[in-house]
């Protein structure tokens, strides 16, 4: 079997097909299918957010039997996604593309289980201390692209669960809970 | 219908005259109505294609689905009687007369017989090709050669009769080895000069047409009783050529091509009927598909000199729709157009199909439309088609790269599985304990049971 790291990769990805989109209406939807599990499979694991069509993308080609995705059958495995509501385009080229392997309502409640179990709940922690802090680390918190962060954080304010106030600096921003 | 005055006449499945050795079209004409003034019991035929032959007038039925037809003999004709210009004839539909003794040997009396030209059809060329073909008196020269063709095809040893030479003059008893000499310098004289006469110019030639395929015919029967006799002695080679030869004399076929000058307005009709005939044995040779070019080119090569244009070709086959032919035409989504049997379908190509994409080769590195024209033994365009209609079907999918254009059969594909997949365990299963080496055909297996077993999983 296949790795790509630690990643353990389908059996399916030695399927030369699997490399071509599918005319075939029936075909090709059963292969985007499989290709936004793998997608997002591969990016929780290695933690990965943003992927770029232009650069090359580990997932998007086997070297073992010479194949890789065309820039059409990328773009249209992540339209997939982003209709799923598991993906974000970040231009309107969609050169870039935010991948959600959890959804921001998701991201959401796992900070106010973070704050939860670490008995945050009144406290005030800049955002790069839940992104990098020692209190999340080994959490699924630690790491996050701070556009999914920020995200979350707004959701939860519009909700009224915190309060975003600005630093001195601009990359510099705070939260103060109130759960 | 007629059955009482005029004997029935043979069609073929499309509708066209089953046509005598011999016999040639001259002219069709279409409703026309046949009926006798003077004998009310003689039966009143109404709107019919008259078809003018060397030898006979025939009348179509047409409008019934499935046709049938009589004929008069021309040489039961006794009268032709010269048309009538008058004031009247200006406004009522052209119409002209001929006697005819009818019934076996006349038995049943002479008959003033009318023909009424309800179409618009030039009926004074029609009655001088009617004068033409009645003086030629072809069918005499047809019972002659007729007899003569068939007793050379049986090519039994006696068959030295004399009765089908009758027209030659003095003639040396045949005997002994001089005598069959003598009989065969004869032959190659008399072939000669028809090969000879055929070719001095096209015109002759197409007089010539018939002569030649009963040559044809002739020469293809020496060949096959000489391979058969001298089977032992000959090497394989010389049976190859043969074999070619015999093919080519076949492929001369049409004795009676159907042409714009014969049938007039009804051409693209009758060419219709006449390919349809024709198509069927090129047909069942290519497994119930051939191409439409193949089919240009045999068809044209079956009627000599009387080409057809692609156009006419095309229409012809357009027509099939309006008549009861078992063979259509079929317009794949690429703009191919092939020529296919109504009986054929693709279910047994697909079958074909689905076991060449299965192998252990196929499924390693997947199939291109000329290893499936191989296999199945088609044109590689028309393999193409298949592969794209079999796509189509959700049974294979593609693998474009820079290697080419690849099918491989569809693991993608959660339909059918159990029918499908099936045969690629049972295929994978049994070679893979039987060959280690061939270990990545494994993998391609267990993804596909992977994808059975928990479809859809959701991350």
């Amino acid at each position: 079997m296949q790795k790509l790291g630690e990643f353990k990769l389908p059996n399916f990805f030695n399927y030369p097909p699997y490399f071509t989109l599918q005319p075939v209406r029936e075909t090709r939807e059963n292969q985007i299918q499989l290709w936004k599990e793998l997608i997002i499979d591969f990016c929780r694991t290695q933690k990965i957010f943003v992927i770029a069509l232009e650069v090359d993308f580990p997932l998007f080609s086997n070297a073992a039997i010479e194949r890789s995705l065309s820039h059409e059958a990328r773009e249209a495995f992540l339209s997939a996604l982003v209709s799923d509501g598991r993906a974000e385009w970040m231009d309107k080229g969609h050169r870039k593309c935010l991948v959600l392997w959890h959804r921001i309502q998701d991201w959401a409640d796992l900070i106010v289980n973070f704050v939860k179990e670490n008995g945050l709940e009144d406290s005030v922690m800049t955002v790069e201390e839940i992104r990098s802090g020692v209190e999340s680390r080994g959490t699924e918190l630690h790491g996050i692209d701070r556009t999914v962060l920020m995200r979350a954080l707004k959701l939860l304010e519009h909700k009224g669960k915190l309060a975003i106030f600005k630093g001195t600096s601009a990359d510099d921003e705070g939260v103060k809970f109130s759960l | 219908m007629a059955g009482n005055w005029l004997p029935a006449a043979q069609l073929t499945g499309s509708g066209r005259p089953v046509l005598q050795p011999g016999e040639v079209e001259c002219s069709l004409l279409s409703s026309v109505d046949l009926f006798s003034e003077e004998t009310p019991s003689f039966p009143n035929l109404k709107a019919g294609l008259v078809i003018l032959t060397t030898h006979r007038l025939i009348w179509v039925q047409e409008s019934t689905t499935s046709p049938t037809a009589i004929f008069i003999p021309l040489s039961a004709i006794t009268h032709i009687f010269s048309l009538k210009k008058s004031i009247k004839s200006m406004f009522a539909s052209p119409r002209f007369r001929f006697q005819a003794s009818l019934g076996e040997k006349g038995t049943k009396g002479v008959v003033v017989i009318t023909l009424i030209l309800r179409g618009k059809s030039d009926i004074d060329s029609f009655v001088e090709k009617f004068w033409e073909a009645w003086r030629k008196k072809a069918w005499e020269d047809g019972m002659k050669s007729g007899s003569e063709a068939s007793g050379s095809v049986l090519g039994s040893g006696s068959g030295h009769g004399s009765g089908g030479d009758g027209g030659l003059a003095v003639r040396m008893p045949v005997v002994g080895v001089a005598g069959i000499l003598r009989k065969e310098q004869e032959m190659w004289e008399n072939t000669d000069k028809s090969l000879q006469e055929a070719f001095q110019d096209l015109n002759a030639l197409m007089n010539k047409a018939k002569e030649m395929v009963i040559l044809a015919e002739r020469m293809r029967s020496k060949l096959l009783s000489g391979s058969t006799s001298q089977a032992t002695g000959t090497n394989d080679e010389e049976i190859g050529t043969k074999e070619e030869m015999q093919e080519l004399l076949l492929s001369v076929g049409i004795v009676s091509p159907v042409t714009k000058e014969s049938a007039g307005a009804l051409y693209h009709q009758q060419l219709s009927r006449q390919l349809a005939d024709f198509v069927k044995i090129p047909l069942e040779r290519a497994g119930g598909m051939i191409n439409l070019i193949d089919i240009y080119c045999l068809f044209n090569r079956a009627r000599g000199t009387e080409l057809i244009s692609p156009d006419d070709l095309l229409r012809a086959c357009s027509l099939w729709e309006k008549f009861d032919v078992p063979v259509m035409l079929r317009t794949f989504d690429s703009g191919v157009m092939v020529i296919q049997s109504k009986s054929h379908s693709d279910v047994e190509v697909f079958t074909r199909i689905r076991s060449m994409v299965t192998t252990p080769d196929a499924l390693r590195s997947g199939v291109t439309a000329s290893d499936a024209a191989m296999t199945l033994g088609i044109a590689p365009a028309m393999a193409k088609e298949h592969l794209l209609a079999a796509e189509g079907k959700g049974l294979l999918c593609r693998d474009v790269s820079p290697d080419g254009f690849r099918f491989f059969v569809n693991l993608l594909q959660e339909v059918d599985a159990d029918d499908i997949f099936l045969d690629i365990r049972v295929e994978v299963g049994v070679a893979s304990v039987v060959d280690k080496l061939r270990e990545e055909r494994l993998v391609v297996w267990t993804c596909e049971k992977e994808m059975c077993g928990c479809p859809n999983e959701e991350v």
